[in-house]
């Protein structure tokens, strides 16, 4: 006789079978380890700091991922969509943070796991910038972009214009004077030679120093109505058109080949740049120097470390961020890497004053960026600063590639800066 | 007399069996292809955020309406798209018939070759687009170079419209003409040399007996891989999103030269995070695809004998 209760059985069977499997696939403890993600884009200079951090938690085993900077976003938002496959700590860069602390649900609420007691260790405005509007906390603050100029010290000299640090920051008070060496250097120009890099770059730089960007603090756009922008715009158009670009735009494979190919002479430099530099053409060493920017202080840049509410660890996720965002590890960031810090008590910091880089000729970048964030204005990020980035990016490609004229680009780009919303 | 047990169960069998065979591929289809689909046309109803599925708006067709009557970017993505489907599915049929006919061929290191011609298939399409990118950079590119040897100036590839789409032609063709010229050489072999020989005996040569003996009895195969290069090539994503990578990938160039539908479906979603749009277009893009192939069907049904 057969017993009745088979199909018990086997129910009892599965279960016990789905609740093995299930205990196994959670396994966090898979070698006794917890193992943590972090996905980042360019250069953060963590891959010393996880290995000190792993010597002092032998539990924990941390993993990068690095991708490119809009891929990094996309996936990001792709990942917080379906509800899988983010990285436990992940990377925001300034452009797009506004774009995800509209959804503050996604992510741990930094406030709750002790975030609120390490407030004041930032500048006030970038602790604000990943404040949602409910109060929480999605992200600590890594680096802040800071501006400088980056410059060829060679190309310089060779078309007669004086290579010194000092002498250059004083070659260019404002913008226009910016532009007028840049017509000095052009006449005298090395063959195939342009003063800069591509309007694109310029032109973030110029709006950075805005104290009204893209957006007013009630997340309104005002591309159209901000009478600073199109003063900027206007300039670098001019430039454009007096043939001192290169016309890359940033963050392309042709534009990472006008570092190693020498195709222009400057470039506006974020603290975060002048790694890239070094990773791009590491064949340069000693022949960029970086001089002050044009009218002060001002921001590009500079990101944020998340965690995505969707990981196995939040709670070693959050303590890991804490960590790699505290004083003493930006301050080890900037000497390595050169990321300039976002805690203010580093600022007068003789460590972080003193420091002078040496692949750029031994520039004091330590006071030249300190004193940069010092004199920084906080200028309010909306909602999509990133996709107007992208579109500005496309309006002044159109003009360097002759396609439009800079009225008919800027036409352009209202359109299209519109449909955002 | 009765049927026994054992003889209804065979009865049973032999029907039902067949239906069981058949089934695994009905089920993945439904999981992975009819599933997806219908969940796609219901967010193409809806106003919705990418991140923000609880706050989604039932509005209708109001997506569609936007897109077919108030929005040239995404007629201008398919224009792209058409354009570039032209330009690559022709040269990719033609180019494969012609190599497989010299495959076809007595010729030293055949199997080589034979090989070598599924390579491109092979390779990473996101690692041939970043090395073609490259071969056609403006200043540095190996096509300008070899162009200048001509006196031909230097081409800002990615800035125009004519050049971007033949840049990004050139990729797809060179990725995919080794697997349709396979295909036809296999059906090459097929034809019994016999009707070579008595066409040979008619006084028709190497042409003629191309055009007009291996070209109509590969009809089957000709529509077989027009149809397929088509559906391929109207979702064109990864050649156009890398060919000029950066922060403006998605938007296609500067001016949108070169943004195909599919990488504007992208930009929608993945940027913009407008679900509810890029769902819309989704399923236009799916339906502009079954009107095209079905063009192509008809176009190359009509290659006869005479």
């Amino acid at each position: 006789m057969r017993p009745k209760t088979t199909p018990r059985l086997v129910l009892a069977v599965v279960c016990a079978a789905v609740t093995a499997l299930s205990a196994c696939g959670s396994g966090d403890a898979a070698g006794g380890k917890t193992k943590l993600s972090l996905g980042l884009f360019g250069n953060f200079g963590y891959t010393d700091l996880i290995k000190e951090y792993q010597a002092a938690h032998p539990d924990i085993e941390i993993t990068e991922r690095t991708a490119a900077y809009s891929d990094h976003h996309k996936n990001l938002a792709a990942h917080l969509a379906t509800g899988g496959g983010a990285a436990d700590i992940e990377a925001i860069d300034t452009g797009y943070v506004a774009q995800f602390k509209a959804t503050p649900d996604k992510f741990v609420d930094l406030n709750t796991v002790g975030g609120d007691k390490l407030k004041d260790r930032w500048l006030s405005w970038k602790w604000s910038a990943s404040l949602a509007k409910g109060g929480q906390q999605i992200g600590y603050g890594t680096d802040v972009g800071g501006l400088a100029i980056c410059y060829r010290r060679d190309l310089f000299q060779d078309a007669g214009l004086p290579a010194d640090r000092d002498a250059v920051s004083a070659l260019w008070p404002t913008w226009q004077a910016f532009f007028d060496a840049g017509k000095r250097f052009q006449a005298k120009a090395p063959n195939g030679v342009k003063f800069m890099d591509g309007g694109p770059t310029v032109l973030n730089a110029i709006f950075g120093q805005a104290p009204v960007g893209y957006y007013d603090q009630s997340d309104q756009l005002v591309v159209d109505s901000n009478q600073a922008l199109r003063t900027g715009w206007d300039q670098v158009v001019d430039a454009v058109k007096a043939n001192l670009s290169a016309g890359l735009l940033y963050s392309t494979p042709t534009w990472n080949t006008g570092f190693t190919q020498g195709q222009f002479a400057t470039v506006t430099c974020p603290a975060w740049m002048m790694t890239k530099i070094k990773d791009q053409a590491p064949d340069t060493a000693g022949k960029w120097d970086v001089a002050a920017v044009p009218g002060g202080g001002g921001n590009w840049g500079g990101s944020y470390l998340t965690i995505p509410k969707q990981g196995k660890h939040t709670k070693e996720a959050a303590e890991l961020a804490a960590w790699l965002t505290a004083p003493e590890q930006q301050a080890k960031v900037f000497t390595s890497k050169g990321l300039l810090p976002s805690t203010p008590s580093l600022y007068d910091d003789p460590k972080i004053t003193g420091y002078t880089n040496p692949f750029f000729n031994n520039a004091p970048v330590g006071k030249v960026f300190t004193d940069a964030a010092k004199k920084l204005n906080p200028q309010y990020q909306g909602p999509k600063a990133g996709d107007v980035q992208t579109e500005f990016g496309n309006a002044m490609q159109r003009v360097e590639q002759g396609k439009q004229d800079g009225a008919a680009a800027w036409q352009q780009l209202v359109g299209d800066v519109a449909k955002l919303k | 007399m009765a049927l026994t047990l054992a003889d209804r169960r065979h009865k049973w069998d032999v029907k039902l069996s067949p239906f069981g065979f058949v089934s695994p591929y009905f089920l993945i289809f439904g999981v992975f292809g009819l599933f997806p689909l219908l969940y796609t046309a219901f967010v193409s109803l809806q106003k919705r955020n990418l991140l923000d599925a609880e706050g989604a708006q039932f509005i209708g067709f109001g997506n569609y309406e936007q897109l077919l009557f108030h929005d040239p970017y995404f007629w201008n993505s398919m224009g792209n798209t058409v354009s570039l489907w032209l330009l690559t599915t022709i040269p990719q049929i033609l180019f494969a018939l012609g190599i497989a006919h010299l495959l076809n061929r007595r010729l030293r290191g055949r199997m080589f070759f034979r090989m070598g011609m599924i390579l491109p298939n092979i390779t990473s399409v996101a690692a041939v687009t970043i090395i073609f990118a490259q071969l056609f950079g403006r200043d540095f590119g190996l096509v300008n170079w070899v162009l200048s040897w001509f006196g031909a100036g230097q081409v800002d590839w990615q800035a125009g419209t004519a050049s971007s789409h033949t840049a990004i032609a050139a990729m797809v063709v060179w990725r995919w003409t080794g697997y349709h010229a396979l295909i036809f050489l296999a059906s090459m072999q097929a034809i019994p040399s016999s009707m070579y020989e008595a066409a040979t005996l008619d006084g028709a040569r190497g042409w003629q007996q191309f055009w007009r003996i291996t070209v109509p009895l590969l009809r089957p195969q000709i529509i077989f891989s027009t149809v397929i290069a088509t559906t391929g090539n109207m979702r064109l994503l990864a050649e156009p999103l890398l060919f000029n990578p950066g922060t403006a990938a998605a938007t296609g160039g500067s001016d949108r030269q070169f943004q195909t539908a599919a990488l504007y479906l992208y930009e929608q979603g993945f940027t913009k995070y407008d679900f509810g749009y890029s769902s819309a277009i989704a399923l236009i893009l799916a339906v502009a695809t079954m009107l095209v192939a079905g063009l192509s069907y008809l176009v190359t049904r009509r290659i006869q004998t005479d």
